[in-house]
């Protein structure tokens, strides 16, 4: 009965669907040029200008009010001198002596102790390969500026985080009010705020470390959310029956059983945090971030990947550390408990005294302080990082021409013209409508809010060429994403492989390989369009090759005895059957991909993303730069509400259909 | 056995949905009730009586209502309506407080998939009821270590949950219920996730520790042959509502309607019922000086005995002859 | 076994640490800038706002250099956009910034009306912004020079960006722009696209040179890139004073920009022997590039750099220094 009925649903939804498109293609063949709310590059509305004014006003009075004086002033205070110390004890000349407390030396022996206690030998032997290697490559005080910078917004982060986080996995309507605001938090570009924080915040360790926290705390909210609201209600069901209160129940179930969740937060809490104290490096904050910004400038493509490679390094050992730190948690009460009471102490105590006599080391002899200049890793890199992207520039250009040819005039510019050129009401009016089939009322609700949002900021059109190239982005994205996530789902070799490429990727800021991509495909869509695939895919294909590991090995044992072919195995069993995994690939591949629009600005883009940069450096256009990273906002918002809405939806139909 | 009973509800209701007590009293099926109010009664107009030291079952299919019944009664889901009268007070007018005291000190549940603390060993799992209430460390330990000797689980107290079987699972989970030295224990289908060897052992677990500490208990299951095994008394429920309540004899011998029929028809009735099912009076002319049996005596362990007679078996209590059975009667009774 | 691994590693630390090696602190007369003697006035700390290209980098990495052999000032660079540096007058984040274009709009500001900011007259150098083309197209088509020829070639610039017109790659964000308003009031058949990035810009015209193939756009002079690729500029309807009044109706060329020099009024009040070094620094476009060349095609630090140029320029600097 079910079946019957939604095969005739089904059908007709997808007639309807293409009779919108037909009717979208219709219009615009009569009506292109017409009403497309177009606004010039140094146009503004009264709306850019007011937010002009409001920021002036902000700005002169930051002496006078007593918000300034009693409150953003201390936290700038507190915040400023935490990163400072941070930067004594390891990074900077401190206390009268011409370098930090700790010298190399102790730095890398610190670590290792850290990650030697709360991990394994295997990522304290990787921890001072990784420290080492910070000192070869030429970059040690950069690196550890930048380490102090992200431990100092890590600390704060998961101070406030993980509280907030309990609170909202405890509270369901503290949840429902803060999941927009971190979605918020999240969506918009850090070009938008990092110059409003320089007026809160002044230049310095502050507002960078605040841009940080804005983009590190949600991870840590949102996973702890989910570790304490995932925890086993048969076990809580349990804690109550024994007449535990809700108190004895969080410090003794919940907590417990959510703390290797957490920690998998405080992971993803350090990662985002890293990547962001790179970016911070645009208002002054110290470490690698500025030397790839500086490289950049001069085009040098060696130093900028030189130090990209040692952000990387941090972050493959930030990641393999706090991960080990997780599985930790998990093992090591399996071991039994007398026995290693005393073994532990032993293990912790020789740890840390090593760790000290070291650290002493450092303090006192100048060799343990200051990194030997003598192995110089870096030229080397610098120079090989040179030939490599010339050697690729010069090889590949024809090549990438016809690619950038092919998808540019094959699918971005006719995309690009529907959005942008057909008249707004009339995109506005294909918009919901689409909403509304694929997601429901609730998700063209959000459409017709979100759409009615970009005309407001006075920026309809920019948001339409902006969409256009994010949404073909997505396309790749999804389809590398399902060709290699099937690739390295199904053969753990491919796996073990890419999986270091893929996390370089996603931890190499963009600014290193924007150059070369550049130099491929010259400042056009079509390289803002590249640089966001090598940002978004590797979560896709992470993504997708979890599904497919996770499918059951007796349903395709089951299909492959039916006799099934290797193509139908990935067409008729995989797939379907990852469907959710690729569903959120899709989602989370969008978000990535919006997240670079002001990265693209940089490259050609244009549009929105041009519009936030220019906000940044120019004075009168701040405030619709402003605007502009709204609307990137408001359009991650709607794409993610309507692709989740419809994700629900193909996932209910699908249940249905196989009852 | 006249003595006041340990649990006493009445009336009970557990309605979900918007405003619940719309469907308080309705008669409505519950497809109707569904479509009219959107609620769905989930117990409706329960009463039953436990009695000290008595092993109560509540039987019924999936969906039937009995594990939310059994939350109801120490309101770990909230009753929609009704009485529950624990030693004459009732629990769901208990403060906050109170129900807590009551859950720390006087009742205790086991649960279908144990509920075990995964970070926690044996010993600390044991001991968590009387941790949260408030008693020493060397106090509760020792207390623990008791309850697993009783169990059957001494050497395993640094183990881990994860580190067990799922019967040794259950045995800790036992064990903590245990611990608190409750006056009712509540079972929710506590060994439905075994497998069949294991379930029987444990069932014989409980009928021993209920022979050695006498608790009272409420046990839910969904296996007929579980609830004869260990029930004094069974309650089926079907729907929400109670179907029949009685002792497994009268309930495979004398089923409530068709519903109940059906359920007990593999069993085998010799294994369950009594004499008391099958005697007649005696015929004038028949002889009156075979074997005498008692009239609670199971069948299948009269057989023998009546079969091997040449006359009629007398069924005698205190003397009196309450009526005869032959292996007519036997035979008749097995062949159905 | 761990501790005696433990122990074994500890015992060569020890023995390491016997073997000694120069103690921090020790080290004979390390602290930089003692030594500067004669002009010994205090200097303190000189916070010098970098903006981010490379010109700019060497205006500041030559006043720094100086600022600290002959003053002894500690000087500290903070790596800013322009924007972002001039609100640090206010707050005393940022001294000086010592290669300013223009920016009318933050000078009425930040000078005018919260008085934070004090001008300090021109670096010497002649900021050129306008419209160019790569040497090899200026030899082949040599009338395209002059912006009436520009639609002769406009489909020379057609590119996947610019639909059926000739595109017009404009758009380091940190530079106002006209082109838009230009491209329409001068008629040409022409779509600004915006390439977003100065490293976008230099990449573009590294290609055209490289590829031969055809791009106009945005740039400006001084630029280091220019010591590289001496790109040829497009002579568009003369600058007249006023002309730019209305950026809607622009239709002429840009101005040259007389590049200055702003600090905040809390040093300029200070009596910083360096307020006097930035108040007399002034020097050519091609000193300019030559420091900005050693920076960024020689790949020198800047600090190396300004060594380098001022053994070489000596008498220049004594024209900087107080007179007294």
């Amino acid at each position: 009965m079910t079946t019957l009925s939604l095969t005739a649903r089904v059908p007709a939804r997808r007639y309807l669907l293409g009779a919108i498109l037909a009717a979208w293609v219709l219009g615009h063949a009569l009506l292109a040029g017409r009403d497309t709310l177009a606004l010039g590059g140094a146009e503004l509305t009264p709306l850019h200008e007011g937010a002009n004014q409001a920021w002036d006003t902000v700005d002169d009075n930051r002496n006078s009010n007593p918000f300034f004086l009693y409150f953003f002033n201390y936290v700038r205070l507190i915040l400023d001198e935490s990163v400072r110390f941070v930067q004594a004890l390891i990074s900077q000349p401190s206390f009268g002596r011409p370098v930090p407390v700790l010298g190399w030396l102790g730095v890398v022996a610190l670590a290792a102790a850290v990650t030697y206690i709360f991990g394994n030998i295997r990522v304290a032997l990787l921890t001072v390969a990784g420290f080492v290697s910070f000192g070869l490559l030429g970059l040690w005080a950069e690196s550890m500026d930048t380490l102090a910078l992200t431990l100092t917004a890590v600390a704060y982060s998961l101070a406030v985080g993980i509280p907030l986080g309990i609170w909202a996995g405890l509270s369901g309507r503290f949840n429902r009010f803060v999941t927009p605001v971190l979605d918020f938090m999240q969506t918009m570009p850090t070009f938008v705020y990092l110059a409003p924080l320089t007026l809160f915040f002044l230049i310095g360790p502050a507002s960078a470390t605040i841009a940080t926290m804005i983009y590190a705390i949600p991870p840590a909210i949102r996973i702890t959310a989910h570790a304490i609201r995932e925890v086993s209600p048969v076990t809580l069901e349990a804690s109550a029956s024994l007449g535990a209160t809700a108190a004895q129940s969080l410090r003794q179930v919940r907590l417990p059983l959510a703390r290797r969740t957490i920690v998998v937060g405080v992971n993803q809490t350090i990662m985002a945090a890293l990547s962001m104290a790179t970016i911070a490096a645009l208002i002054d904050a110290p470490g690698l971030g500025k030397t790839v910004l500086k490289a950049l400038q001069t085009l040098d493509i060696g130093a900028a990947f030189n130090a990209g490679l040692a952000i990387v390094i941090m972050a493959v050992v930030l990641d393999r550390a706090t991960t080990a730190a997780s599985r930790r948690v998990e093992t090591r009460r399996r071991t039994g408990r007398e026995i290693s009471a005393f073994f532990r102490r032993v293990e912790v105590g020789g740890a840390l005294g090593i760790a000290a006599v070291l650290g002493y080391l450092s303090y006192t002899y100048v060799w343990a302080a200051e990194f030997p200049a003598g192995a110089d890793l870096g030229s080397y890199v610098r120079r090989a990082a040179d030939a490599a992207s010339l050697w690729v520039q010069d090889s590949l250009s024809g090549f990438t021409d016809a690619l950038k040819n092919v998808i540019t005039y094959g699918l971005l510019n006719p995309f690009e013209s529907l959005l942008a050129g057909s008249p707004w009401w009339l995109v506005f009016a294909v918009g919901v409508s689409i909403a509304a089939l694929v997601g429901g009322l609730r998700a063209a609700i959000t459409a017709a809010v979100g759409l009615a949002a970009l005309i407001g900021l006075g920026l309809w059109q920019d948001s339409m060429v902006t969409l256009a190239s994010t949404l073909v982005a997505t396309i790749l994205v999804l389809a590398l994403g399902v060709a290699t996530g099937v690739w390295i789902g199904r053969s753990d070799r491919a796996d073990a492989v890419l999986r270091p490429v893929l996390d370089a990727g996603q931890t190499m800021p963009a600014f290193v390989y924007l150059v070369p991509i550049l130099g491929l495909f010259g400042p056009t869509r079509f390289t803002a369009i590249i640089a966001a695939v090598v940002f978004a895919a590797p979560v896709a294909i992470k993504l997708v090759a979890e599904g497919i590991r996770g499918v059951p090995p007796a349903t395709v044992e089951a299909a492959r005895s039916a006799g099934s072919s290797s193509w139908q195995l990935i067409g008729k069993v995989r797939l379907p059957m990852a469907r959710a995994s690729v569903a959120l690939a899709a989602n989370q591949g969008l978000i990535y991909v919006l997240s670079m629009v002001v990265v693209g600005g940089l490259v050609g883009a244009g549009a929105l993303g041009y519009d936030v940069v220019a906000g940044f450096s120019q004075h009168q256009l701040r405030g619709k730069g402003l605007a502009a990273g709204l609307a990137i906002v408001v359009l991650g918002i709607v794409l993610d509400r309507v692709t989740r809405a419809a994700q629900v939806r193909t996932v209910r139909l699908g249940v249905i259909k196989e009852d | 056995m006249k003595d006041q009973p340990v649990l006493d509800v009445r009336g009970l209701w557990k309605v979900f949905g918007p405003k619940p007590e719309r469907a308080v009293g309705s008669t409505l099926s519950r497809q109707e009730l569904k479509e009219r109010t959107g609620c769905v009664a989930a117990v409706r107009d329960v009463s039953f009586a436990v009695r000290p030291g008595e092993v109560f079952v509540v039987m019924g299919l999936s969906g039937s209502g009995k594990s939310t019944l059994v939350r109801c009664l120490t309101r770990l889901i909230e009753p929609t309506a009704g009485e529950i009268l624990f030693d004459g007070a009732d629990i769901r007018k208990a403060d906050e407080r109170h129900l807590r005291e009551l859950r720390r000190h006087r009742l205790a549940m086991v649960f279908q998939h144990f509920g075990l603390l995964p970070h926690r060993c044996v010993l600390d799992n044991v001991a968590y009821g009387l941790e949260i209430r408030g008693s020493g460390r060397a106090e509760r330990y020792k207390r623990a270590r008791e309850v697993l000797e009783l169990v059957g689980l001494t050497g395993f107290e640094n183990s881990y949950p994860d580190q067990l079987s799922g019967g040794m699972q259950q045995r800790v989970g036992l064990a903590r219920a245990l611990a608190v030295d409750p006056d009712l224990l509540l079972f929710d289908e506590p060994f439905s996730a075994l497998d069949p060897l294991i379930r029987r052992e444990m069932q014989n677990e409980v009928i021993r520790l209920h022979r050695e500490v006498g608790k009272t208990m409420v046990f839910i299951t969904h296996d007929l042959s579980e609830a004869l095994k260990l029930g004094d008394r069974i309650l089926i429920m079907r729907d929400g509502a109670l179907v029949q309540m009685g002792t497994p004899d009268e309930v495979v011998g004398a089923p409530a309607d068709d519903y109940v029929r059906d359920f007990v028809s593999d069993v085998p009735r010799s294994h369950v019922l009594t004499l008391r099912w099958v005697m007649r009076d005696a015929l004038p002319e028949e002889p009156l000086d075979g074997p005498e049996l008692d009239p609670d005596l199971v069948i299948r362990d009269a057989v023998r005995v009546v079969l091997s007679a040449d006359r009629p078996v007398r069924v005698v209590r205190d003397g009196e002859l309450l009526g005869v059975v032959t292996s007519a009667e036997i035979l008749e009774m097995i062949a159905r | 076994m761990a501790i005696r691994r433990i122990s074994v590693v500890a015992g060569a630390v020890l023995l390491l640490a016997g073997c000694g090696g120069a103690k921090v602190g020790e080290a004979p007369s390390a602290a930089p800038g003692t030594g500067a003697a004669g002009s010994a006035a205090a200097c303190g700390t000189l916070n010098l706002a970098i903006n981010p290209w490379v010109g700019y980098e060497a205006n500041a990495a030559v006043i720094a250099h100086v600022a600290e052999k002959n003053f002894g000032c500690t000087v500290v660079k903070k790596d800013l956009k322009e924007e972002v540096a001039w609100q640090g007058f206010g707050t005393g984040e940022v001294d000086a910034v010592v290669e300013n274009w223009g920016h009318d709009d933050l000078k009425k500001k930040y000078v005018e009306e919260q008085k934070t900011a004090v001008e300090l007259g021109p670096t010497g150098n002649q900021g050129v912004i306008g419209w160019y083309v790569a040497p090899w197209m200026a030899a082949k088509y040599p009338d395209i020079t002059n912006w009436e020829n520009l639609n002769k070639y406009a489909d020379l610039f057609k590119t996947s960006e610019s639909g059926d017109k000739g595109q017009l790659l404009d758009g380091d964000p940190s530079f106002v722009t006209n082109d838009e308003a230009l491209v329409k009031n001068l008629k040409l058949d022409y779509k600004v696209v915006f390439a977003g990035s100065e490293a976008a810009l230099i990449t573009a015209f590294r290609e055209s040179e490289k590829e031969q193939k055809p791009i106009i756009g945005y740039f400006y002079d001084p630029q280091w890139f220019l010591a590289e690729l001496k790109l040829v500029k497009i002579n568009l309807p003369a600058y007249t004073t006023g002309c730019d009044a209305d950026p809607a109706k622009v239709a002429c060329d840009y101005p040259l920009y007389e590049l200055d020099k702003i600090v905040s009024k809390k040093f300029a009040d200070s009596g910083s022997p360096a307020f006097t070094l930035i108040k007399n620094f002034s020097w050519t476009n091609d000193d300019q590039n030559l420091v900005a060349k050693y920076i960024s095609e020689d790949k020198m630090t800047p600090a190396d750099a300004a060594a380098k140029w001022a053994a070489d320029n000596e008498a220049k600097i004594k024209a900087w220094l107080p007179t007294s």
